[in-house]
């Protein structure tokens, strides 16, 4: 018998395996080596987390109590799995194009983004798996109760091994399932490792199966023979039970929130489904194969009255097997670990998305348009969400004792799960149900299911007395929890979900056909049902007013600034545009919505977008757009739509190239009369002078300095005008010379800084700079590099009108490409001049105090361009931002 | 009704698509009916008997989808376009 300390020892050491696996598949998926990460094998075997430690330990125990009921719980999902082509495949793709992040966002987003059902939803998903969670808590104590061997089994240490194994699992879910807000909610390190956990706990059952049939019996046909001489031999086949626990395992397969998410949102590509659909059933068939053997073999070999439900740990200690047994365990740990971690992360996006961020949202005064990191908040909530979903779990495995009434809590949390499949499936399949029916649906579901089965768990005399199960409650006969509406003697099981799901079903068709939907929820329940035809072009509503900074502003909050920018600039780039800022096209919204839906949920991302809209709606012209659909479907249409869209981009990239050339000649004009200006108004001052003082001898020594140091001013501005005139044209005739050499970026910084605060004086200017990233090496002409540097923050000092003025540079990377940001705090520049500003005339303001000739970014740009890099303008950053995008190292060595 | 009016008739190649595409919907009622059946006997089922004939359904079910899915996915490779006739679920 191993030591509780060894075993310890080796449930840590395979915890650190786990760790080591998910983290360095995360490492993989960050560097885009996805391989063999996101084959359809590691989709098949992250499925298997519906094998919990429950169905692990339980279905041996189910079988020897039983016989063959336990298998309905592996045919129910082998039905679904074998009928992907009608179910699964439909919720993949709407996952996929509808961005689902839980199975309550696919049920909000279905009955047009209502947080109402989210919320509904989620508190159902948390009732319902709590019990769950303490459930393979209480496996994982027991099974380590069983190497205790009884002495030493104070119920203090067992608590404590709860404890532990809570806390070890909140730091892994926290680590690996909240490590970056990923647009998708794509977990990659935690697949890797669920996928591991799973062929641990398959090679750990039909290990000690194979040890029953070929070590205790002597081959198949022996066992055979066990079979039929063992108690279980008659099976008891009862057909109410037999028919509801494969309807309760199917609909649990598809609601249960943990299984929502390895399908549906974990899910890489629609392909693996295929392959899934059979390999998962074999999954199945594999983990059931040996259940009756070693069933029947326990009862025949274990003394009388020990627990079946650890026979798959008990069978190989009773025959000294250490090692075999030391398997089981970790098979064992491995379903209760891999459940627990998957349906906390499930339930913690649930939580944040549908409670904590609508009302952390309503707090917010500003609303959406407010600055700072609404990504911070996100993660918070989910981190606090997945710690606070074990406290449950771990509270309710105390509170409940940890005894004989959680055993049957697993077919009770399918049961509560399974009240969502009504408006699952109807939503799906029927364009008429509505917001109010599946809430009436869900509801109802959810009351019966409480009074039922949940309150009943608890045992009598537990949450309900004696008294209300014999008589009902208030001595009403027809509610009593067994027997409603005075129907006796059913199995409680087929009872609760007969009477569920049959009056769920029928409040959520009564108040569907009912109802009236709101046109929001029409539309999206047109592309839910219609999804393969939709699938590409889900219309949307027509947005508002909405300005394209606004939202960039609120994308970059939620979703990060690079990959707002990336949406932004691919949809500006499409348009025909250049530059960061793209029409606001109903189109555009509606991708957007979806991109942002992938963060925070459906509702949320709807709120937020229609906070910035003015909230705005669903048009009539939209509905129309929906309702003849099918004439959207002749390819002529399609072709002129698209010949219409080609011509579209064509004239509004001529239009805007008009624009530019028009707004350019008027500054051209502008530029050549200024430049006069600027050249005259030092040639007469530096004429009148020099006439004072050919002219007047008695002067005296003093003024005589000051008038011609005021000469030799006025002759420095000049030179420093033609200097930039002639630098400008070396440059863009292409006649410049490079001094290539090694340079560190820092220092470069440094020079363009030292020279600035020179000019800067006085003035009450800050630079904020951090040193990440500045020690980049860089082959380039460094001085031409400070150049830009210095023109940078030279316009940033001219221009910020900040009381206080600041400014910002910062070192990133994008899209592989290094780049240096300047952003300052003042007002930023308007849009109608960002296209301009780079261009040699241009000048913002006619602010002649500033004393440049608006040649500094012109320069700056034909700079860059020579090095190799470039130089753009990135709106909605709170004030101008300048980003410099530094040569590629690849490509100058190349 | 306002339906575009399909072809009559389709090419040899999306024909049986389409019928394997029927096929993977036939495959879970099949599968359902035949777990199902057991009920008929229930009186006087045994266990070891019954072990083999609920894992030979099994097995024979996991064997089929492959053969079905490994086609479609197939044929999915050769024409990604029409997804048209999945109506399945109203209009």
């Amino acid at each position: 018998m191993l030591s509780f300390n060894a075993l310890a020892l080796i449930s840590v050491l395979y915890v650190a395996l786990l760790f080591a696996v998910a983290f360095w598949a995360d490492k993989r998926a960050d560097r885009g080596q996805g391989g063999w990460l996101r084959s359809p094998w590691v989709y098949t075997l992250s499925l298997s987390i519906y094998c919990t430690a429950w169905t692990f330990y339980g279905a041996v125990g189910n079988a020897a109590r039983s016989g063959l009921e336990f298998a309905t719980i592996y045919l129910g999902p082998t039905i679904v799995m074998v009928g992907w082509w009608v179910l699964l495949r439909r919720l993949v793709r709407i996952g996929k194009t509808q961005r689902i992040t839980s199975i309550a966002d696919l049920i909000s987003s279905r009955y047009g983004k209502s947080n109402l059902l989210g919320v509904l939803v989620t508190l159902l998903a948390v009732a319902g798996t709590t019990p769950y969670i303490a459930l393979q808590l209480q496996s994982v104590t027991l099974s380590f109760a069983v190497f205790l061997d009884g002495a030493s089994s104070a119920p203090e240490d067992l608590a404590a091994v709860a404890l532990w194994v809570a806390a070890g699992l909140a730091v892994f879910t926290i680590l690996f399932g909240t490590r970056n807000l990923d647009v998708e909610e794509r977990h990659h390190g935690i697949v890797m490792a669920i996928a591991l956990e799973a062929v641990v706990k398959l090679i750990a059952l039909v290990a000690v199966g194979i040890f029953a049939v070929y070590w205790v019996g002597s081959g198949p046909s022996d066992m055979m023979a066990r079979i039929n001489a063992s108690p279980i031999d008659v099976w008891a086949l009862q057909p109410d039970r037999w028919m509801t626990m494969i309807f309760l395992s199917a609909a649990a397969f598809i609601c249960l929130p943990r299984m929502f998410q390895v399908m549906v949102v974990e899910n890489e590509d629609e392909r693996h489904l295929s392959t899934a659909a059979w390999a998962f059933p074999l999954y199945l068939f594999l983990i059931s194969l040996f259940v009756i053997p070693i069933a029947v073999v326990g009862l025949s070999v274990m003394p009388e009255g020990s627990n079946p439900d650890l026979f798959v740990l008990t069978l190989p200690l009773a025959f000294d097997q250490n090692a075999l047994a030391t398997l089981a365990f970790l098979g064992g740990f491995s379903s209760a670990t891999s459940m627990v971690i998957v349906a906390s992360i499930a339930l913690a996006t649930m939580v944040s998305n549908h409670i904590v961020m609508p009302i952390w949202l309503s707090t917010q005064s500003g609303g959406a348009t407010v600055s700072g990191d609404v990504r911070d908040v996100v993660i918070l909530a989910r981190r606090a969400s997945i710690a606070g979903v074990l406290i449950l779990g771990f509270l309710y495995f105390r509170l409940s004792g940890g005894g004989a009434a959680l055993a049957s809590i697993g077919l009770v949390a399918f049961v509560g799960v399974s009240q969502v499949l009504p408006a699952l499936i109807g939503g799906i399949f029927w364009r008429g149900a509505t917001r109010i029916g599946a809430a009436a649906g869900v509801a109802t579901g959810f009351v019966l299911w409480s009074w039922t089965s949940f309150l009943p768990s608890f045992g009598v005399e537990g949450l309900l007395s004696e008294s209300v199960f014999q008589d009902g409650p208030f001595g009403i006969a027809m509610l009593r929890p067994h027997a409603l509406f005075w129907i006796e003697g059913l199995d409680p099981l087929v009872h609760s979900v007969v009477w569920s799901i049959a009056l769920n079903t029928l409040a959520f068709c009564a108040f569907s056909l009912a109802s009236f939907p709101s046109p929001l929820e029409r539309l999206q329940g047109a592309t839910f049902v219609n999804i393969f035809r939709y699938s590409d072009r889900a219309r949307g509503w027509t947005g508002g007013a909405a300005e394209a900074e606004d939202l960039l502003m609120m994308a970059q909050r939620i979703i990060g600034p690079n990959t707002a920018q990336r949406i932004f600039e691919s949809e500006a780039a499409k348009q025909g545009k250049q530059g960061f800022l793209p029409e606001v096209t109903p189109d555009f919204m509606e991708r957007l919505e979806r991109e942002l839906a992938g963060s925070v949920g459906a509702a949320t991302a709807h709120a937020m977008i229609a906070q910035i809209t003015g909230g705005a709606s669903v048009t009539v012209e939209d509905l129309i757009r929906v309702a003849d659909e099918a004439q959207q479907i002749l390819e002529y249409s399609n072709q002129l739509e698209a010949k219409s869209a080609e011509q579209e981009r064509t004239a509004l990239q001529l239009r805007e190239a008009n624009e530019k050339l028009l707004a350019l000649s008027v500054q051209k004009d502008g530029f050549l009369s200024q430049i006069s200006h600027e050249l005259r108004t030092p040639m007469t001052s530096i004429r009148s002078f020099s006439e004072i003082l050919m002219s007047d001898d008695a002067m005296g020594d003093e003024d005589r300095l000051r008038y011609s140091q005021i000469i030799h001013d006025e002759t420095k501005r000049l030179t420093r005008l033609l200097d930039d005139l002639l630098d400008l044209s070396v440059l863009e005739n292409g006649q410049v010379t490079l001094n290539m050499e090694n340079e560190r970026l820092g220092s470069v910084l440094d020079r363009a800084v030292a020279a600035m605060e020179v000019r800067a004086g006085s003035q009450d200017f800050v630079i904020s700079r951090s040193d990440v990233g500045e020690d980049l090496q860089l082959y380039t002409d460094g001085d031409r590099l400070a150049q830009v540097f210095i023109n940078l923050i030279a316009n940033a000092l001219k221009y910020c009108e900040s009381p206080k003025p600041r400014l910002e540079i910062k070192v990133g990377e994008i899209g592989g490409r290094h780049v240096v940001d300047f952003i300052d705090n003042g007002k930023g520049i308007p849009t109608e001049a960002q296209k301009l500003i780079f261009e040699k005339f241009a000048r913002v303001t006619d602010n002649h105090a500033a004393g440049g000739a608006g040649l500094g970014l012109a320069i700056c740009r034909e700079v860059m361009t020579r090095l190799g890099g470039s130089i753009v303008y990135v709106p909605g950053q709170g004030g101008a931002a300048f980003r410099v995008i530094l040569p590629d190292p690849k490509a100058e060595a190349a | 009704m306002s339906r575009s009016p399909e072809p009559v008739f389709l090419e040899r190649q999306s024909y049986r698509r389409r019928r394997l595409s029927d096929a993977a919907r036939m495959t879970p009622v099949v599968g359902l009916v035949l777990i199902l059946l057991p009920l008929l006997w229930a009186d006087q089922a045994t266990t070891s008997s019954g072990i083999l004939y609920v894992f030979s359904v099994w097995a024979i079910l996991i064997a089929v989808t492959r053969v079905i899915s490994k086609k479609l996915s197939d044929y999915e490779h050769f024409e990604k376009s029409t997804e048209e006739d999945d109506s399945g679920g109203g209009r």
